[in-house]
């Protein structure tokens, strides 16, 4: 049908898009703060907490890394319903994230912890430091400044696995470039920009992330 | 008729430069050991004959085959010259036969029966015949740098470098390896040695070679040099050693 | 009568399930003979090849795999080349396998120590016998435990066919939770298909990881 790109066909439409990338953009941001907080949780519960929690941790775990994101992604707005908990699109969407990134950085993190040498917990309990103060100051500085890189990888993939969002109707950037082809019919050159858009979107994230780690989280 | 002719060889890592004109003749049968400070350019120099480092400016000549140009080959030249290293760098999933064998059958087509005739030869050569189906792993580190020895030796090649092959051996093993390159010293392979052992150069070397800051500074038979030597600096590095 | 359509549900779900192992093979089996060609480009050190690799592998790794399916199924039928969801599905899966194990592969060949390079070049061996008797006999060893663990990764990629119409496990959920209204039973049940069909892999990959990452 068309031989020749018309990528103007979609200039009309960049608020939708506009507003696509910033849903996306937020609902990452929100979703990566909340999920490394949970993986902070389960690392550490499942390396200082009981037997009992570490491995109820263990199973959330696997469960989550073996299914597949689009199906957790049901699950919740479809399945949970079914409970009497009915979530909108977007809430769905967020705790899927969340649930999805707390899995991966809970492993993650606890490879960071595990790294660790014992002589540091022991030197900081020997300064009459609380296991807690320990934990909060010489293990996670020190674990999630070497696992930085891994969680950032993790956090780029979580950004792009939310296109999936979008078929629970959360407007995120492949909502909006859903619709903008269902008017224009122009699905090569929207889904190009949009993936374009994505690419963009996963390099500045790099960057941040890489310039974050430096700012904060870099042991020399 | 120089078996290896250095002239005037000018090398640079990016703005560093290290070797700044070195010239040297090597004849057939000549044991020459290159010594002097770290960085002085010894471990740098001899890479750029075997084509593993290039050279700005200069001209090499190996075995009659000019090294560092683009016409270069490479793998002819490599034929020729071949290079035993400090790290030993032996292939960790073949065994000691494999490892020796490995070059003769890709590179110069040798049958595999004639290939392990040729490893056995070797091998036994470097006092390692049994060990021929043995992995480095299983292997001391002077067994397995005589094995790296009777890897380059497979290829027949004319010159051998060496690059101090023994500095990264406990000092019990470096005899052993030593010893096997003083024979082949007396079979009149040409060696061109990197070594801090300065007996072994005093004892066996033909021709020594000190560096001093990217430059040949002075050379001569080796048991002179030693004796007298003429300059302030190799004087100087000589008291060093004692 | 509610026992007989769960297991009703459960035989839709595990013929479905079919579709989703064989689609996974064929990514998984073209992406690496992809992935393998793309390592001796992106390691040859001819630039312009390099650099092609580069922006391949930065594209599929840096865009979503739906905006790949996507652009594969919607996308290139406005060229007129008719395409079936198979056919989209098995091309944009194969591509992106084949992005992410040459990455992992590549850094399996970068992890083999330099020495070794220097020895095989120093013997006369050119780069393609360098790379075929020294450094991948080395780095296959380094890259099973990665890439049974990237398999993981593409069985979960195939649920997203289902979005352009492929009839896999969980497009067979969604048609299933259409027809039965049971949206609760039926995911979970999709859910343990894949979970059976995901664990044992990955606890292949860790169990590999411990035992073959044993340094010489």
């Amino acid at each position: 049908m068309t031989y020749h790109l018309q990528f103007g066909s979609l200039l009309p439409y960049w608020e939708v898009l506009a507003w696509g990338i910033v849903f996306t953009v937020v609902l990452t941001l929100v979703s990566t703060v909340v999920g490394i907080a949970v993986g902070t949780a389960g690392a550490s519960a499942r390396t200082f907490g009981p037997a009992w929690l570490g491995a109820a941790v263990r199973v959330y775990v696997e469960l989550i890394r073996n299914t597949p994101f689009i199906v957790q992604l049901f699950f919740i707005f479809f399945g949970l319903p079914a409970l009497g908990l009915r979530l909108s699109e977007t809430t769905a969407a967020f705790l899927a994230m969340v649930i999805n990134l707390g899995a991966y950085s809970t492993e993650i993190i606890r490879a960071g912890i595990e790294a660790v040498p014992k002589g540091h917990i022991e030197a900081g309990v020997s300064l009459a430091m609380s296991r807690f103060e320990v934990l909060r100051y010489i293990v996670l500085r020190q674990a999630i400044a070497k696992i930085y890189p891994a969680l950032s990888s993790q956090i780029i993939i979580v950004m792009l696995g939310s296109a999936v969002v979008s078929q629970i109707s959360a407007q995120d950037l492949t909502y909006a470039a859903n619709f903008i082809q269902s008017r224009n019919f122009r699905a090569f050159e929207v889904y190009l920009v949009s993936a374009l858009i994505y690419l963009l979107l996963a390099i500045g994230t790099r960057a941040l992330l890489r310039v974050i780690g430096q700012r904060f989280f870099t042991v020399t | 008729m120089s078996l290896v002719s250095i002239r005037d060889v000018r090398k640079s890592f990016g703005p560093l430069e290290v070797l700044k004109g070195v010239s040297l003749e090597v004849a057939k049968g000549d044991v020459v050991a290159i010594i002097g400070r770290s960085g002085s350019g010894k471990s740098t120099l001899l890479r750029c004959i075997n084509g593993l480092e290039t050279f700005q400016s200069g001209a090499i000549l190996a075995d009659g085959l000019a090294v560092g140009s683009v016409h270069t080959n490479l793998r002819e030249l490599r034929r020729h010259v071949g290079m035993v290293f400090q790290q030993f760098n032996l292939f960790p999933h073949l065994t000691a036969a494999e490892n020796v064998m490995l070059a003769p059958t890709v590179v110069n087509n040798v049958s595999k029966k004639e290939a392990r005739d040729t490893a056995a030869e070797v091998l036994t050569k470097v006092g390692l015949s049994e060990k021929m189906d043995a992995y480095p792993s299983q292997l001391s580190g002077g067994q397995q740098q005589r094995v790296a020895i009777a890897r380059s030796l497979a290829m027949r090649p004319k010159v051998l470098l060496c690059d101090e092959i023994t500095s990264a051996l406990d000092p019990e093993l470096v005899n052993e390896v030593l010893r096997v390159v003083e024979q082949l010293a007396k079979e009149g392979m040409t060696l061109i040695l990197v070594t801090h052992e300065m007996r072994f150069a005093r004892d066996v070397g033909t021709n020594l070679v000190f560096m001093h800051h990217g430059k040949v500074h002075e050379q001569g038979p080796p048991k002179e040099v030693f004796a007298a030597p003429k300059t302030p600096e190799l004087q100087q590095f000589v008291s060093g050693i004692g | 009568m509610s026992d007989f359509s769960v297991w009703i549900i459960v035989k839709n779900l595990l013929w479905a399930t079919q579709w989703t192992i064989i689609l996974s093979l064929i990514a998984f089996v073209g992406g690496g003979i992809v992935g393998l060609i793309l390592l001796f480009a992106r390691t040859s050190q001819i630039k312009p090849l390099e650099i092609v690799t580069k922006c391949y592998i930065e594209f599929f790794q840096g865009t979503p795999l739906l905006m790949q399916l996507f652009l594969f199924f919607f996308g290139v039928a406005l060229f007129g080349i008719e395409v079936s969801p198979w056919m989209s599905a098995s091309l944009a899966l194969t591509l992106w396998t084949s992005a992410f194990l040459t990455e992992i592969w590549r850094g399996c060949v970068e992890s083999i120590p330099k020495g070794q390079w220097e020895a095989s070049s120093s013997l006369a061996l050119t780069y393609i016998e360098q790379m075929r008797y020294v450094i991948i006999p080395q780095a296959a060893r380094i890259a099973v435990a990665p890439t049974v663990g990237f398999s993981v990764q593409v069985i979960k990629g195939t649920a997203l066919a289902s979005i352009i119409g492929f009839i896999e496990l969980t497009k067979a959920g969604t048609m299933l939770n259409n027809a039965t209204f049971r949206p609760f039973l039926v995911y979970s049940l999709v859910a343990l298909i894949y979970f059976c069909l995901c664990f044992p892999l990955s606890f292949l990959a860790k169990r590999l990881e411990g035992r073959l990452n044993v340094a010489r």
